[in-house]
């Protein structure tokens, strides 16, 4: 099982023939346990790690510390869900250590991810205060180093 | 006068390697894809990369004892006791050599004299034979089988053994054919070598890469560990062959012996490498879990497409090689190699670079990505089925 995700997670383009070979181990079965990974919501999404700089879109991503009170019997959660709802808030975390919440956020432009943090997350009740840091470059993501050398230096030698 | 009347005999009775002139051509070639390389493709994990930077930034950059930094021989010591259970003292026992090839030549020049003889099984690694007519002594081939998994028997080593014989080559798990010896294979070859003045020089620089239980050692077996020259490194296990590292463990004459010869031709094993070479073996079991396991997938991916296209292979249980057999072309090694370079562009490596008994075989190495092995085999396939 956890064998099958390691498989997937680096490349999900891996077919469950590929991974029956790999595991050694019966094709129906492997299918029949990824049905049941995507059935009980351990495989969310199949996605594709895009290097966006390289392209011509515009965008912004911030990383914002957020301070909550939380509420009575609800906890941390209400307010993490109030604001993972937007669609632009791309990951909420729950913190240990100096503040509460992380939130990703991704917009058009700066000022539209400030425009968010002013006037929807700021002004929520139970939010105490906020600190927006900008991402200026990404280096590493999803494990994944994005300037990384892909050629093969090995050479000919006598073995 | 003629230079080439100059050299040295013995140099001169060693044929060129075979395999260059090929991989010549597929460096030049557009688009080949190779099969051919005997190294990890991962890099050195990157804490260990980082030791060794962090030694040359304090400036840790003299020579060490000859026999190595005693610290990591004293890794090296705890390492073999808690993998094959073997115990050596750090002080005399070991000696860290520049790679698993300069101990292979220390231990042959250390026992060999002329007239002796050398029992290597093959197919197996082209520096044996080699080091063995360097130093004066008579290779003896023992030709290993497909049906034998590969395998050395005792019945095969009894016929080869005379007075002359003083060392036996244990190349397991192998290069090429991805063979291995259990404990059960082992036994029995310890048994025929009990009775008898032979030492045996035990490359095991592929320890780790063994697919299915784990690799023994047979130097941990009764009796054997005085006649045993342990060799091992770090090119394979932690994907450090550019850092030129391994080691030679046994009995205190022979490896003081050995380094008699090492302190002259060598001095000391590259420093950096050496605080390198501390750290794989302090924090590294787990990258080399993770590599073993990368590899165990790729080893049933390529196996599986060989059989898939119809050629008998067998199956490796160690090292990141397959064999399989393409006798059903028709074709010899050489000629399959080269036929499959010109009209498919992808490189392996014919069987015969390994003795003549790899006739018949080629060597696949699978220290490549999933892609590029699916991609060779797609080749590889269209190429066969045109010829069988
Ligand atoms: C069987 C075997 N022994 C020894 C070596 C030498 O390795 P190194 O000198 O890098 O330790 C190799 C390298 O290919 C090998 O295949």
């Amino acid at each position: 099982m956890e064998q099958i995700l390691e498989i997937l997670e680096k490349d999900n383009r891996i077919t469950p023939e590929q991974i029956a070979v790999m595991l050694n181990r019966d094709v129906d079965d492997v299918k029949a346990a990824i049905k049941k990974l995507e059935d009980d919501k351990i495989i969310l999404r199949y996605k594709t790690l895009i290097n966006w700089e390289k392209t011509e879109k515009e965008f912004v991503t911030a990383l914002i510390e957020v301070k909550v009170t939380p509420q009575r019997g609800e906890g941390f959660d209400k307010v993490a869900e109030r604001i993972y709802k937007y669609p632009q808030v791309k990951a909420v975390y729950l913190m240990s250590g100096g503040f509460d919440l992380t939130v990703i956020i991704e917009g058009k432009t700066m000022k539209e991810v400030a425009l968010f943090v002013a006037e929807k997350l700021a002004p929520m009740e139970s939010v105490l205060s906020t600190a927006t840091h900008f991402v200026l470059k990404k280096y590493k993501d999803e494990g994944v180093i994005f300037e990384d050398k892909e050629k093969d230096d090995r050479q000919v030698i006598t073995l | 006068m003629r230079i080439d009347d100059m050299l040295s005999p013995a140099v001169k009775s060693i044929p060129p390697s075979g395999i260059r002139k090929f991989f010549d051509i597929v460096t030049e070639m557009k688009d080949a894809i190779s099969l051919g390389v005997g190294e990890p493709d991962f890099v050195t994990p990157w804490h260990i990369r980082e030791a060794g930077i962090y030694s040359l930034e304090k400036g840790q950059t003299y020579y060490t004892s000859n026999w190595g930094l005693i610290e990591l021989r004293k890794e090296i010591a705890a390492y073999l006791s808690r993998k094959f259970h073997v115990t050596y003292n750090p002080k005399d026992e070991i000696v860290v050599t520049v790679g698993g090839s300069e101990a292979i030549d220390l231990a042959i020049r250390a026992l060999v004299s002329p007239g002796d003889e050398v029992l290597i099984p093959e197919p197996s690694f082209v520096c044996y034979k080699p080091c063995t007519l360097l130093a004066g002594g008579t290779p003896v081939p023992i030709v290993t089988k497909a049906e034998n998994q590969f395998k050395l028997t005792p019945e095969q080593l009894k016929e080869k053994i005379t007075p002359k014989t003083k060392l036996l080559v244990l190349p397991y798990p192998n290069n090429p054919t991805g063979g291995i010896m259990n404990k059960q294979d082992l036994e029995a070859i310890a048994e025929v070598i009990r009775d008898t003045n032979i030492f045996i020089l035990s490359d095991e620089i592929y320890a780790e890469l063994t697919y299915e239980g784990s690799h023994v050692s047979i130097a941990s077996l009764p009796d054997m560990k005085e006649r045993t020259i342990l060799i091992n490194g770090f090119s394979k296990s932690y994907a450090m062959t550019g850092w030129r590292m391994g080691y030679a463990a046994g009995e205190p004459t022979i490896i003081g012996a050995m380094t008699k010869i090492h302190q002259y031709a060598i001095m000391s094993s590259p420093t950096t490498s050496q605080y390198a070479a501390i750290e794989a073996l302090k924090y590294g079991d787990d990258d080399i879990k993770n590599m073993t396991k990368e590899y165990n997938y790729r080893r049933r991916v390529i196996v599986d497409g060989f059989r898939k296209m119809g050629l008998d292979c067998f199956e490796p249980l160690g090292a990141f090689y397959v064999f399989p057999s393409i006798q059903k072309t028709g074709m010899s090694s050489n000629e399959f190699c080269e036929k499959l370079l010109y009209e498919e562009k992808v490189a392996v490596v014919p069987g015969t670079a390994f003795g003549d008994s790899g006739e018949g075989f080629i060597r696949c190495s699978y220290a490549y990505s999933i892609e590029n092995i699916n991609e060779a085999l797609k080749r590889i396939e269209r190429f066969v089925r045109k010829y069988i």
